[in-house]
C-alpha cells in the first residue's frame, strides 16, 4: 500500500469516526432533566372553569399580543366554537357539550416532559428548560419541523411576516425567573388553574379525585400521556368528550426518532469498511490499480506503486 | 451545441477569470423551444422569489398551521433528493463493485446528483422562514446533535462536497489543469465511499423527519420503518431518473456521444431497468409486510385506502412489471414509460408524507393546495438546474470523451 492510498483510507475512516462521535445520540437534555429536577406546571381543573376568558386576556397582556374583547356578549359568540391556539393567542378557552352539560377547557402548550418539538429542533431554539418550561429562541431557522413533531399542534408560525417567529405559550418563563406565577394563573377568578411543581400538582389532583370520587373521572391527563406533561388536567367526564386525544400513548415523542439515530454511528463506521472491502474484492488487475472519474470505461490509471 | 473549446493554458488567476468569462457565453442557438419556454418562467420566478423574501411565506404559499410543509419541501427538497439518488447508486456500481458497463453514464449521473443537491436541497432556503439563520447548525448556534434534521442538514452539505469531488476531475479537464486533475482524481474513491455513507443516512433521514408525526400521518403510511422505505425507494427513484435523463440526453446531446457509448447504450438501459425491477419488488414486498404486520386491513376500503392502492399497485408494482417486461424484450420505450411511472409514484409517495396523508382528517377547506406561485418557483428552480446542467455538458466531458491528455493508458 502506498502513501497516498493509505491516506485515502485513513481519511475516510477518520471522517467516519468523527461523524460517528459527533452524531451519536446521547441522553437528551429533557431526559436528564426529568430525572433530577422538579418541573413546574399548571393543574387545570376543568370542573371549575367558568369560561370567563380572563386567562386569555391576561396571557395577551403579559405577552404583548392583541388584547381580546372578553365582554359577556362577545364571550357568548366566541364560546360557540372550538378554537385552536394561533400565533397571536397562546391560550384559548373551548366549550364542550358533554354528558354533564357544558364544560370549558383552556388549551395551550402542554410543556411535555420530553417534548417532540425540542427533539426535532436542529439548533436547539426550542428548548426544555430544567424548570419545565418549553421555550423558543431567536436562533431558530424557521424549518417548522417542531410543528410537525408536536402531538398537540401547539407551535404556530407567522406566515405573514418577512421576519417570522414561532409563537407559543412558554409557561411565562420570564415571569417565572422574576418569581411570578404565569399570567393566566394569576388572572383566574375561579381557582381553576394552580401553579406549582409537577409532583405537588399530581398530589393535589389525586387528593381532589379521592375527596370527590363521584365528581371526577379517575385520571389526570398529562400524568403519563407522552411520558408526562407539565400541564395537567382534571375532568368530570371522559377526556375524549372535552377534546383530548387518548391515542397518544405514554412513549416520549423523541423516542420515535431514536431508532434511526442509533443506526447512524454504525452505518458511518461500517459502511466505509464494507465499501472498501467490496471495492478491493471486485477490483481486477491487482490492488495497486484504481479507476477514477473519467467518462469512459477503457481508461484506467496505474497507481504509483 | 458546438465543438468543445481547446484545452486552455491557465497559469494564474487572471487567465482563469478570462477563460471563465469567455466560457460563460452561451453556445448554439438562443431561440430553442426549451429556452423560449424556460426563460419567461425563470424571470417570473425571480420576481416571485424576491416577493417571497420581502413579504413572507404566507404571501406566496398556501401553507398553514395545519400543513406547515408543502410543495417546496415535499417536491423540491424531499422528492428532489430521492431523485438525486442516482448519483450514489451509479457511483456504487461503478467505483465500488466495478461495474465497468456503467462507466459511461457515471459522470452524467454524478453531475445530475451534484446539481440536484445544489438547487433542490439548496431550494430549502426559500422555505425556511428565518433563512438568514440557515448556517446556524453549521456554525454552532447551536448544535442540535440529537435532532434528525441536524443530521440531514450536515449530510446535505457534506454530500454536496463529496459529489462535487467525484465530478471535479471533469472540471479540471475543462480548465486544462493537469496536476490538479491528478490530485482530484485520486480522491474519487474516498469521496464515493463517503458519499454513499452520507446518502444512506440522509435518504433515510428524510423519512425519519416524519417519525414524530405519529398520529398525524395516515396509518397506511406511518410505520416505524419509514427511514428504511425512504432509503430503498431512493435507489429505484434515482435509477429511474438516470434512465429518464439518459434517454433524453441521448437525443439532445447526440453529437457529443461517441460510437462506442452509443452501441452500449441499450444494454445499459436494459440493465438499469432490471435493477430497478428487483429493488422495486423488494420495496413492494416490504410494504406488504408492513401492511400485514400493522393490521391495516380496515383502512383499505376507504378513500385513503384507494389512494394507497393507487400508489402501491399502480405506481410501484405495475411499473416494476413494466421494467421486467421491457428488459426481457429489450423494449426501450417501455422502460422509459416504466421509469416515468416510477417517478410519478415517488412524487406521490413523498407528497403523501408531507401534505396529503399528513393531517388527512382535517376539513376540506383547511387542506393544502399549492398556489400557482409555488409552482412557478418550483419550475424556476428546475429550469435553472437544467440550464446549468446543459452549460456543464456543453463544456466539460460529461457525455463526450475526456481530452487525450487525461486518458492514461496502461
Amino acid at each position: 500500500m502506498d502513501r497516498r492510498r493509505f491516506l485515502q483510507i485513513m481519511g475516510s475512516a477518520l471522517a467516519g469516526a468523527t461523524g460517528g462521535t459527533l452524531l451519536t445520540p446521547r441522553t437528551s437534555k429533557a431526559q436528564e432533566a426529568s430525572k433530577h429536577r422538579e418541573f413546574y406546571g399548571i393543574l387545570v381543573d376543568t370542573t371549575r372553569c367558568i369560561g370567563c376568558r380572563r386567562c386569555e386576556k391576561a396571557c395577551a397582556e403579559v405577552n404583548n399580543l392583541p388584547i381580546p374583547d372578553i365582554s359577556e356578549q362577545t364571550n357568548e359568540t366566541v364560546l360557540q366554537n372550538i378554537r385552536k391556539t394561533t400565533d397571536t393567542q397562546y391560550t384559548v378557552i373551548n366549550p364542550y357539550d358533554t354528558e354533564k352539560g357544558k364544560i370549558f377547557v383552556p388549551k395551550r402548550c402542554m410543556h411535555c416532559n420530553q417534548p417532540g418539538c425540542a427533539a426535532a429542533c436542529l439548533v436547539k431554539a426550542m428548548k426544555k428548560r430544567k424548570e419545565g418550561h418549553v421555550t423558543w429562541e431567536l436562533n431558530c431557522m424557521g424549518c417548522r419541523l417542531c410543528m410537525i413533531s408536536c402531538p398537540f399542534d401547539i407551535p404556530k408560525f407567522e406566515y405573514d411576516k418577512a421576519i417570522p417567529l414561532i409563537q407559543k405559550c412558554n409557561l411565562c418563563y420570564g415571569r417565572f425567573l422574576k418569581g411570578l406565577a404565569p399570567g393566566c394563573v394569576e388572572a383566574c377568578p375561579a381557582e381553576a388553574l394552580m401553579f406549582g411543581t409537577r409532583r405537588k400538582l399530581i398530589e393535589e389532583g389525586k387528593r381532589r379525585i379521592a375527596q370527590n370520587p363521584g365528581k371526577y373521572v379517575h385520571h389526570i391527563y398529562g400524568e403519563n400521556e407522552v411520558a408526562g406533561t407539565s400541564h395537567l388536567y382534571l375532568s368530570a367526564v371522559p377526556f375524549e368528550q372535552i377534546g383530548f386525544r387518548m391515542d397518544l400513548g405514554t412513549t416520549p415523542y423523541p423516542e420515535y426518532s431514536t431508532g434511526f439515530l442509533y443506526a447512524v454511528p454504525f452505518i458511518f463506521v461500517l459502511w466505509p469498511i464494507i465499501m472498501l472491502g467490496m471495492s478491493r474484492m471486485t477490483k481486477k488487475g491487482g490492488a495497486e490499480e484504481h479507476k477514477e472519474a473519467t467518462g469512459h470505461g477503457e481508461e484506467k490509471k496505474q497507481g504509483k506503486g | 451545441m458546438s465543438e468543445i473549446s481547446a484545452t486552455p493554458e491557465i497559469k494564474n488567476v487572471r487567465d482563469f477569470v478570462r477563460f471563465f468569462i469567455r466560457e460563460l457565453k452561451p453556445r448554439g442557438k438562443i431561440f430553442t423551444p426549451f429556452n423560449v419556454i424556460t426563460a419567461p418562467i425563470m424571470l417570473l420566478g425571480l420576481v416571485l422569489i424576491v416577493y417571497r423574501f420581502a413579504a413572507g411565506l404566507g404571501a406566496v404559499t398556501n401553507l398553514s398551521q395545519e400543513i406547515p410543509w408543502g410543495l417546496w419541501i415535499g417536491f423540491d427538497v424531499i422528492t428532489g433528493v430521492a431523485f438525486a439518488g442516482g448519483g450514489y447508486v451509479v457511483a456504487f456500481m461503478v467505483y465500488i463493485i466495478g461495474g465497468e458497463k456503467y462507466h459511461s453514464i457515471a459522470r452524467a449521473a454524478i453531475l445530475s446528483a451534484f446539481l440536484a443537491y445544489v438547487f433542490y436541497a439548496g431550494g430549502i432556503i426559500l422555505d425556511v422562514g428565518r433563512w438568514w439563520n440557515i448556517v446556524n447548525p453549521m456554525i454552532g448556534r447551536e448544535f442540535g446533535v440529537n435532532a434528525v434534521m441536524f443530521l440531514v442538514a450536515w449530510h446535505f452539505f457534506l454530500y454536496m462536497v463529496a459529489a462535487g469531488l467525484e465530478f471535479s476531475p471533469a472540471a479540471a479537464e475543462w480548465l486544462g489543469m493537469k496536476r490538479l486533475r491528478k490530485i482530484l482524481a485520486s480522491l474519487t474513491l474516498g469521496a464515493v465511499i463517503f458519499g454513499i455513507a452520507l446518502s444512506t443516512l440522509h435518504q433515510s433521514g428524510l423519512g425519519a423527519l416524519m417519525s414524530m408525526a405519529k398520529g398525524k400521518i395516515h396509518p397506511l403510511w406511518y410505520t416505524e420503518f419509514i427511514p428504511v422505505l425512504f432509503f430503498i425507494s431512493s435507489v429505484f427513484a434515482g435509477l429511474s431518473v438516470v434512465i429518464f435523463k439518459e434517454m433524453i440526453c441521448h437525443k439532445v446531446f447526440k453529437e457529443q456521444i461517441d460510437e462506442e457509448h452509443r452501441k452500449s447504450f441499450p444494454d445499459i438501459i436494459v440493465s438499469l431497468g432490471k435493477i430497478c425491477a428487483v429493488v422495486m419488488f423488494g420495496y413492494f414486498f416490504l410494504k406488504v409486510m408492513m401492511f400485514v404486520h400493522d393490521r391495516n386491513w380496515p383502512y383499505l376500503n376507504t378513500p385513503m385506502g384507494y389512494w394507497y392502492l393507487t400508489e402501491i399497485i399502480g405506481l410501484v408494482l405495475i411499473p416494476c412489471f413494466m421494467f421486467v417486461h421491457g428488459a426481457q424484450t429489450r423494449n426501450l420505450p417501455l422502460i422509459l414509460t416504466a421509469s416515468t411511472f416510477t417517478m410519478i409514484g415517488i412524487i406521490m409517495n413523498r407528497l403523501n408524507y408531507v401534505f396529503i396523508a399528513y393531517n388527512w382528517q382535517i376539513p376540506v377547506f383547511e387542506k393544502y393546495y399549492p398556489t400557482w406561485m409555488e409552482f412557478v418557483i418550483t419550475l424556476t428552480i428546475i429550469s435553472v438546474e437544467l440550464w446549468v446542467y446543459r452549460w456543464c455538458v456543453n463544456r466539460m466531458a460529461v457525455f463526450r470523451k475526456p481530452p487525450e491528455w487525461a486518458i492514461e493508458k496502461h
